[in-house]
């Protein structure tokens, strides 16, 4: 039992890293209420700008001269680059063009997931590359370094120290924003801004600003899961599609951790147990069934949408404006 | 004072919405040191253009001058600095903060974030003048006279000293508003200007230095108040002399219609509304309503009307000939399909009566859309009764074919009314049907009331205007805190004595 | 000091059609400007030939004018589909797995039943199973949003991915021959199940059953009590239970059309032209559907012309594509940035840009 923890608690720690940063994000954005179902595609959109940096870097270095510093910089500077555009586009037409978010997030994952798979399949092409595939290994070898003695610690190294730096920025990440949405002045405006845009207008609350730093810095912040996922979790291989649904439940994820960040370090990592669920569960022969397995964290999110549904406290409610567009002058 | 720079001057103001003009070339001051009332019908652009100097609404012409200089005021946060606050009449609080949070939100203030701090500032602002709330409350447990004093201390916290109030007075018992002219006094004894919006005339008598009197969004003239009464300030505020009394033809024959008995309903958070109501409603006869908002009457007009869940007690449909029915446990389909006739104009037309994003016509359809052959609604009629309302009840609209949304109040209420009027009702329940109307509507629909209770309609009508209800109604109902606190001859009956039993059960405390 | 803003915004009050459809002419020709300057810094070429390589890629060929009515045909069927949900106000985001499970219906019925019964009584076997499944993939959202006003956006949404699922079992179950991972095309000998070809063509039958459901459903829309009370239930449910409209019912109902139509797309794909079952067989047209729909503000026959408009794109971008060697997903961004374009553009319909006046000539 112990060992089978021991193999199973880091992989859905790393499956469960790119959910956490979306769904971190995704609660920054809908403080403000932006209901950015964009997410998805902003994922997508981060891993594969992270993706086009490095590659860009190995290809011109060579991997030899590679410089470890320049190797996690450029594209992590690249992946929050595109995140930020991807934001910026869904604040420009939502709050800038008061636009219906819902519609604007499914053609922003439209967009993003298209543009993913784009470059994925076609940067050799573009690039005039003389590769045969887009395998960052050596990139990807910056980015999933661990820490040098957490194998010397036994199972505690394996479980709580065996990560790459990018899985702790997760976790900082959710608890600082969990900081600063509850318990400082910046957070009191946002969560005002989120649930009644008029009234944090009157007070005197930027609200256009407020909901582009918090969509965007969302945004970076998701984008980063989906740089995770590729560097590390794909160890730098960019298959198309590859990361799948993961910005749909980040999404999920927000309502199951009721807009409290630091609820989704724990819940991220559930639901990252629940994606390699069915690699665990022996099924012999049969393949087939270990498709129905797969089905796992989307019947967990239906039942926990269902259940949050079903408690109804004050406390527990979304932000009272998400999804509406704000214009002070509306009577 | 007379030689003091005013502490507010406006100066031509126009501010226009589309092709509606809401207020034209306006100009007024306002002095350090006075309560100043702006006085005017609904719709006559007060708050409109006090929201002009609050930052909500930027006017599309003129000046304003804060003590002797020119300003640009385009957002709330530039109001604020130049110490203006406005306390509007839809209170901008958030629900799930406390008052202390929401009275220090957006609070630009180099300071470490500290509510402590600021509770005792809060505190020692609540007994400078008189204020009585618990910083720490969440707002959505405070009553209305309680978030209205989060406002007022929100506003005086940031420093403002230029004080406007949007219609204060109008969600207060009589008591509360008794308490909040006791601030305001306390608050002009300290410096402060303070600019009241009201439509209420004994108010500005008691509390104003001066008025101000807008009409159809023009500025027509002002009195000080020591030199004004009541007639004076009525004929500039209407423009031509109104007759004030409302028609109250002797009922014909009035027979029971709706019994009531022992009625008791909760909302979906489990508070008790309604304890043990019961009355009977006539034929030929308009039952009033009073009482302070809030106290039930939403809730007694949608348990009648079948939509409220009722914990328990009865409501009897009385026929013609004695026969009841009960219709506790039905739907407004199903009373529909009983044969009972009920027309309900509900408080929140645009929410409730009607869809603000359909046509007239197809509004009109709401009633009867399941009139039509077998899978197809009929079209023709409610177009046909669509363009009937428009003539006989006086509707400003481009066509019947324009969404409601796009309507003014007043020509919204008259298609609800129309409507609900057209299908022959043998019960008629009216909630706030003037609010937001002018003279003229009002007058209109007043009108319709007494017609509907001529041909033998029990006529329920919940109002908040203790004169008109005096005048036109038959009997008054007094509900205080969800209870019937009397029933009275309407003809029979001084508004002290409705005013005393509206806050009779409260028990005598100004606050709950 | 004095800082006036230059711009004003506020609302319209009313806009004349002919500007309406201006606006957003324009902004459909300023996006595919943006897509040719796009598409000419990646490729080189010349924009005015990519648009001919576009036209040419979607009208092409008689071959290429079938797939591209096909296509408009399923993603008609989708979108319209969709629309009645959409003008009830509830995001089924579900289209995807109701038209798989709807597809998946079908291909059951064709493997299971096949050599069993006549083919007129296989087909209608068929369709009602499709239809079945595809209705009840939507009633299982539908009854929480109308029970506890469960979020249906996430739900629909996940629906589909339990759906891609279930499609991924059976295919593995069905798979052939054994280890394949694929079913490949179901009965090719006996041709069990397949829709009757008409006019010599296996899309016809498709574009004719899609051409008279839109009809039907901009009647249903427009004139039956049903739509009428869907559309009360999107605007304002407090309004739809003052006038006695059971709202769970509507919810419900409309629902089960709503699942039942994407059941049909599914039918059509299997039955009448892929005669094959996959996990990608839908492909991400129920999320397409929803912005066809919105796009054409859920009338059924402005939904012609927006699907039209975004398969057209689909299509001359994956010509584009194949000629350069490119990858597919091509297609996907400029769609993508059309639809920036027109749901940026509902801006100029809704508000007014006023440019201010200094004034300081007052003074």
């Amino acid at each position: 039992m112990f060992e089978f923890l021991l193999s199973f608690i880091p992989r859905a720690v790393s499956q469960g890293i790119p959910l956490m940063f979306g769904a971190v994000g995704e609660t920054v954005t809908e403080k403000s209420g932006n209901l950015n179902l964009g997410t998805a595609g902003i994922m997508y959109v981060g891993g594969i700008c992270g993706v086009i940096g490095s590659f860009l870097y190995e290809t011109r270095t060579g991997v030899e001269n590679m410089n470890g510093f320049l190797a996690i910089l450029i594209p992590m500077l690249c992946c929050l680059a595109g995140s930020l555009i991807m934001g910026l586009i869904y604040c420009f037409l939502t709050v800038t063009l008061r636009a219906n978010q819902n519609v604007t997030g499914l053609a922003m994952t439209t967009f993003g997931v298209g543009f993913g798979n784009f470059f994925g399949g076609s940067l050799i092409k573009l690039s005039a590359a003389d590769v045969p595939s887009i395998a960052l290994s050596r990139t990807s070898q910056f980015f999933s370094a661990k820490l040098p003695f957490a194998k010397s610690l036994g199972w505690f190294g394996q479980i709580f120290l065996s990560y790459s730096f990018l899985a702790y920025t997760a976790i900082a990440m959710a608890i600082i924003a969990s900081v600063v949405i509850f318990h400082t002045k910046l957070g009191l405006n946002l969560r005002s801004v989120g649930e009644n845009p008029a009234t944090a207008d009157a007070a005197g609350i930027n609200v256009t600003r407020y909901k582009y730093f918090a969509t965007c810095i969302g945004a970076m912040v998701s984008g980063l899961g989906g740089l995770y996922y590729v560097m590390d979790y794909a160890s730098g291989v960019w298959s198309n599609d590859a990361f799948g649904d993961r910005g749909w439940l980040a999404i999920a994820l927000v309502i199951f951790t009721i807009w409290r960040p630091a609820h989704s370090i724990w819940a991220s990592i559930l639901f990252g147990g629940l994606y390699i669920l069915h690699i665990f569960i022996p099924s012999g022969t049969n393949l087939a069934i270990k498709e129905l397995y797969q089905m796992a964290p989307y019947v967990v999110t239906i039942i926990v949408l269902i259940f949050t549904s079903l408690r109804n406290k004050r406390e527990n409610q979304p932000p009272a404006s998400l999804g509406l567009s704000y214009f002070r002058e509306d009577r | 004072m007379e030689n003091q720079v005013p502490v507010l001057q406006l100066k031509h103001i126009t501010k226009r919405f589309g092709n509606i003009t809401a207020n034209e070339d306006v100009s007024m001051d306002v002095h350090q040191g006075e309560i100043l009332a702006l006085l005017g019908e609904n719709g006559s652009g007060k708050t409109t253009l006090m929201n002009a100097i609050a930052g909500i609404y930027y006017p599309e012409e003129g000046e304003i001058l804060v003590r002797g200089k020119e300003v640009s005021i385009n957002s709330p946060r530039d109001a604020f600095e130049l110490g203006i606050g406005m306390i509007h009449q839809h209170f901008k609080l958030i629900d799930v903060l406390t008052a202390a949070e929401n009275i220090v939100l957006g609070l630009k203030d180099k300071r470490r974030f500290d509510l402590k701090a600021a509770n005792a500032k809060i505190t020692e602002i609540c007994e400078k003048y008189g204020f009585d709330i618990d910083p720490n409350q969440k707002i959505y447990d405070m009553s209305v006279s309680q978030k209205q004093t989060v406002e007022i201390v929100k506003v005086l916290f940031r420093g403002a000293d230029i004080l406007i109030l949007d219609e204060p007075t109008a969600v207060l018992t009589p008591q509360e508003t008794d308490k909040l002219f006791h601030i305001l006094r306390n608050m002009k004894a300290d410096g402060k200007s303070i600019i009241i919006i009201t439509h209420k005339l004994n108010e500005v008598l008691d509390i104003s230095d001066r008025v101000v009197i807008l009409r159809k969004g023009k500025y027509i003239c002002e009195f000080v108040t020591a030199e004004a009464d009541a007639q004076k300030l009525t004929d500039a505020m209407v423009g031509h002399a109104v007759t004030l009394n409302i028609d109250r033809p002797e009922p014909v024959d009035p027979k029971d219609r709706i019994r009531v008995k022992g009625l008791t309903v909760k909302n979906s958070d489990g508070v008790l509304k309604l304890k043990d109501i019961s009355f009977t409603a006539r034929t030929g006869e308009i039952l009033g309503i009073a009482g302070i908002s809030g106290n039930g009457q939403k809730e007694l007009l949608e348990s009648i009307a079948g939509l409220q869940k009722i914990e328990s007690g009865s409501i009897a449909y009385v026929n013609e000939d004695g026969t009841e029915k009960e219709l506790v446990g039905l739907d407004p389909k199903k009373i529909t399909d009983l044969g009972v006739t009920l027309s309900f104009v509900p408080e929140d037309r645009l929410g409730m009566g009607l869809v603000g994003n359909m046509n007239l016509g197809e509004n009109m359809m709401l009633r009867t859309f399941r009139h039509g052959h077998g899978l197809f609604t009929d079209r023709k009629a409610p177009y046909q009764l669509a363009e009937q309302v428009v003539k006989e009840l006086e509707v400003n609209t481009p066509s019947v074919r324009t969404a409601v949304r796009k309507l003014s109040g007043g020509n919204v209420q008259k298609v609800l009314v129309g409507r609900e009027i057209s299908s022959a009702p043998t019960v008629l329940l009216t909630a706030y049907a003037v609010r937001g109307l002018d003279i003229n509507s009002s007058y209109i629909i007043y009108d319709l009331m007494n017609k509907q209770k001529e041909r033998g309609v029990a006529v329920i009508y919940v109002g908040e205007d203790l004169d008109v209800l005096l005048e036109l109604c038959d009997r008054i109902l007094v509900l205080c805190d969800g209870q019937v606190s009397g029933i009275l001859d309407g003809r029979d009956v001084d508004k002290q004595q409705v005013g005393m039993m509206m806050t009779r059960l409260g028990g005598g405390e100004a606050n709950e | 000091m004095n800082k006036v803003p230059l711009i004003h915004i506020s609302r319209r009050k009313d806009i004349v059609w002919y500007r309406a459809w201006l606006v957003r002419i324009i902004a459909v020709v300023l996006a595919l400007v943006v897509c040719g300057l796009i598409t000419m810094v990646m490729t080189g070429l010349d924009p005015i030939k990519v648009y001919a390589a576009m036209i040419d890629g979607t009208f092409g060929t008689a071959r290429r004018v079938w797939m591209l009515l096909q296509n408009i045909a399923i993603l008609l069927c989708i979108s319209i589909a969709l629309a009645p949900a959409f003008r009830m106000r509830f995001w089924n985001l579900g289209g995807d797995g109701q038209a798989l499970m709807g597809a998946l219906g079908a291909a059951a019925v064709m493997i299971l039943l096949g050599d069993k019964i006549p083919n007129w009584l296989l087909i209608l076997v068929m369709v009602v199973v499709s239809i079945a499944a595809g209705a009840f993939w939507a009633v299982i959202p539908a009854f929480f949003k109308a029970r506890w006003n469960t979020n249906e956006t996430l739900f629909t949404l996940m629906m589909n991915y339990v759906a891609i699922q279930l499609v991924a079992f059976f295919v593995i179950v069905w798979e052939v021959p054994k280890g394949a991972g694929k079913i490949g095309i179901i009965n090719q000998n006996s041709n069990a199940g397949w829709f009757p070809q008409i006019g010599g063509s296996k899309y016809l039958l498709n574009v004719i059953i899609v051409a008279i459901l839109t009809i039907v459903m901009f009647i249903y829309m427009k004139y039956s009590k049903h739509g009428y009370e869907l559309s009360v239930v999107g605007e304002s449910e407090p309004t739809a239970r003052y006038v006695g409209i059971k709202v769970r019912k509507v919810i419900i109902r409309t629902m089960v059309l709503s699942g039942a139509l994407c059941g049909v797309a599914g039918l059509l794909l299997v039955g009448g032209t892929d005669h094959t079952l996959t996990t990608t067989l839908v492909g991400g047209r129920g999320f397409t559907g929803v912005m066809v729909a919105w796009l054409a503000k859920f009338n059924p026959v402005f939904m012609v012309i927006t699907s039209f408009l975004i398969v057209f794109l689909q299509r001359g971008a994956t010509e584009i594509t194949t000629t350069f060697g490119l990858n597919q997903s091509y297609g996907d961004i400029i769609t993508g940035i059309i639809l920036f374009f027109i749901i940026g553009c509902e801006f100029f319909l809704n508000y007014r840009i006023n440019f201010r006046k200094s004034h300081k000539e007052v003074a």
